[in-house]
């Protein structure tokens, strides 16, 4: 600037990048914050294994299902476990964003020159990142229940929980934006979620539900999540590992088309 | 302290240069509820220039709209020749912005926070290193770089605020009531700086306000009220235009009272908050002729130079703060609305 004096002698260097920085940056911030928060470290972890434990234990003994009809019910739910750890990690991180409007940092992001899709992509990545690190903390049980992993199929389980922590996170992202308190979203989960676990096959599999159960377990798109997870935990139960894949990849364009499209509305209303 | 003090009253030499912010016409609407109703001011460049207002006067509604946030239903805002509402992407990297509610990570630390302001303006690498380290040392918390912002003090958090507000080096920077909730003391330094910023950087700065004692600090003022601009000048001449100085009498009776003093003294009495209020030169002879002429019926008698409330209420008719504007449904929307 021609009129500015000498204290800001040297302009400083800028890129016109608008979309990958400023997601970078909105991802670290969300990663270090989780980490500094060690209570949230310890729940995200511990809840899911008493979960496991507690439910798995005691249906145990009045359960049998799997393709060889001899699997016990704790190695049954592991793979709804994992899944559930996943849920519950992606949707809560997004709480983030109704503190985030509730302080004034989403503000100084929305007045920053970053493109509307770096928000969704650096909030959920964020988010995603968080939930696919539990959910593999989780695999380290798998030996508990007779499972042994080799490297091809361990890759694939992180990117099945990479595309059902980005799809969950990704819904939880379109839930939290237009929402201002945090008590409305516990609502919503309690409302939506719950349901949308309990009828994935996590709890019970879908060969013994009934007809109209079965319809809405197979319109439950995490369904596809605990079975691509059980095929790659337990190759005997059967199924189509790539169908599955691909519904995943499906669910997580369209909950990331909603987010975007929930962050891209400029109104005449305050936008925070 | 006497330098700061003495910073609004120092004139300005380029005031004949084009407008930096020019804002037309303003005219914004909450569902059918009006907040602004045909603004227009322009700011010139290097100014300190403060939006004066009750609340729900409308200049957090200003603020909003000038900072992109907001698209205003009818009317333009255009700041460094972008137009707020079409072209925001341009503006947003030009302007810094500071907003009343905490902005700054608490968790993450000062450099840390810079660092991912700087990337939000496309600032990366040793430059931004070295951006972080002057900016720091200049708000005074160089020291405290390494340290989370969670402890700091509530005058380290602003100035940290302020700190990500000029990050990007903005020619213009927009302020919502910055110094809510800070002490006196860190309030006079923020706006010590705030000065600083202008004379030696050049940065025009707007900055919304509803106090009087930092509306006195600024270049220029804007009043408003009820979504309407009632004011538009430099402190001292929006002062000067209340002839004398402003005498206040309390009374039992004050409007039986006001019509009296305007039968005996021929004089423009108000009746204002169940105060009478008469402007005039010549005070203090004029409040001995009163109060000898109604023994009795004055409690309590004042006599001051003009202020910028009393500006307000020339133009208003009401006081700056009417007892019940906090509490009507407006005021309280238009809060909830805000955070």
């Amino acid at each position: 600037m021609a009129t500015r004096s000498t204290t800001l002698p040297i302009p400083i260097p800028r890129t016109k990048d608008e979309l990958l920085l400023p997601a970078f940056t909105l991802w670290l911030r969300e990663v270090v914050r989780f980490y500094r928060q060690r209570a949230r470290v310890v729940g995200v972890i511990a809840s899911p294994i008493l979960f496991w434990v507690a439910i798995g234990s005691g249906f145990g003994t009045s359960f049998r299902s799997g393709a060889n009809g001899n699997q016990n019910y704790l190695e049954y739910f592991y793979p709804g476990a994992l899944i559930m750890i996943v849920l519950f990690t992606s949707i809560f991180t997004m709480m983030s964003v109704i503190e985030d409007r509730k302080e004034g940092f989403l503000l100084s992001v929305l007045v920053a020159p970053v493109s509307r899709s770096a928000i969704v992509l650096g909030k959920v990545l964020g988010g995603t990142t968080l939930a696919t690190i539990q959910g593999l903390i989780f695999l380290v049980f798998a030996p508990l229940v007779g499972v042994h992993i080799g490297l091809g199929s361990f890759a694939l389980i992180v990117v099945t929980v990479f595309l059902v922590s980005f799809a969950l996170t990704a819904l939880g992202f379109a839930i939290a934006w237009p929402m201002d308190s945090t008590q409305a979203f516990h609502a919503i989960i309690n409302l939506f979620l719950i349901p949308l676990w309990l009828l994935s096959g996590a709890l019970f599999p879908i060969s013994g539900a009934s007809v109209w159960l079965r319809v809405l377990m197979r319109i439950n798109p995490l369904t596809y999540g605990v079975e691509a997870l059980r095929q790659l935990l337990y190759p005997a139960s059967g199924g189509s590992l790539a169908s599955s894949l691909a519904t995943l990849v499906l669910f997580s364009l369209f909950m990331f088309g909603l987010g975007f499209v929930m962050v891209n509305r400029r109104t005449t209303k305050p936008a925070a | 302290m006497s330098v700061s003090e003495l910073v609004g009253s120092i004139p300005r030499e380029d005031t004949l240069a084009s407008p930096v912010i020019s804002v037309r016409e303003l005219v914004h609407r909450y569902d059918n509820r009006p907040a602004l109703n045909g603004v227009s001011f322009d700011v010139r460049p290097a100014e300190l220039f403060g939006l004066l207002g009750p609340n729900g006067s409308g200049k957090t509604t200003m603020f909003r709209i000038l900072s992109t946030l907001m698209v205003p239903v009818a009317g333009q805002a255009i700041i460094l020749g972008y137009d707020a509402a079409k072209d925001p992407s341009q503006l947003r990297r030009e302007i810094g912005v500071v907003f009343q509610a905490q902005s700054i990570d608490l968790k993450l630390t000062a450099t840390e926070n810079l660092q991912h302001q700087g990337h939000l303006y496309g600032l990366h690498g040793s430059p931004l290193r070295s951006r972080i380290r002057e900016i720091l040392q200049r708000v005074g918390l160089a020291d405290r770089a390494r340290d989370k912002a969670e402890t700091f003090s509530g005058g380290m958090q602003r100035r940290l605020e302020l700190a990500k507000g000029l990050l990007h080096g903005p020619r213009v920077l927009l302020l919502d009531e910055p110094t809510t909730g800070l002490d006196p003391g860190a309030r006079r330094d923020l706006w010590q700086y705030l000065s600083i910023l202008r004379d030696e950087e050049q940065v025009t700065v707007l900055v919304t306000t509803h106090l009087m004692e930092e509306a006195e600090r600024c270049d220029r003022l804007a009043i408003l009220n009820e979504g309407k601009l009632v004011a538009l000048g430099t402190p001292t001449e929006l002062k000067r235009e209340i002839g004398g100085d402003v005498i206040v009498l309390e009374a039992k009776e004050p409007d039986a009272l006001a019509m009296r003093i305007r039968a005996r003294f021929n004089v423009d009495v108000r009746v204002i908050g169940g105060q009478v209020r008469i402007e005039k030169d010549q005070a203090h002879r004029f409040v001995t002729d009163v109060v000898e002429a109604f023994p009795g019926e004055i409690d309590a008698v004042s006599i001051a130079k003009p202020s910028l409330e009393d500006v307000f209420i020339r133009r208003t008719g009401h006081r700056f703060w009417t007892e019940g504007a906090e509490t009507t449904q407006d005021a309280t929307k238009s809060k909830a609305r805000k955070h």
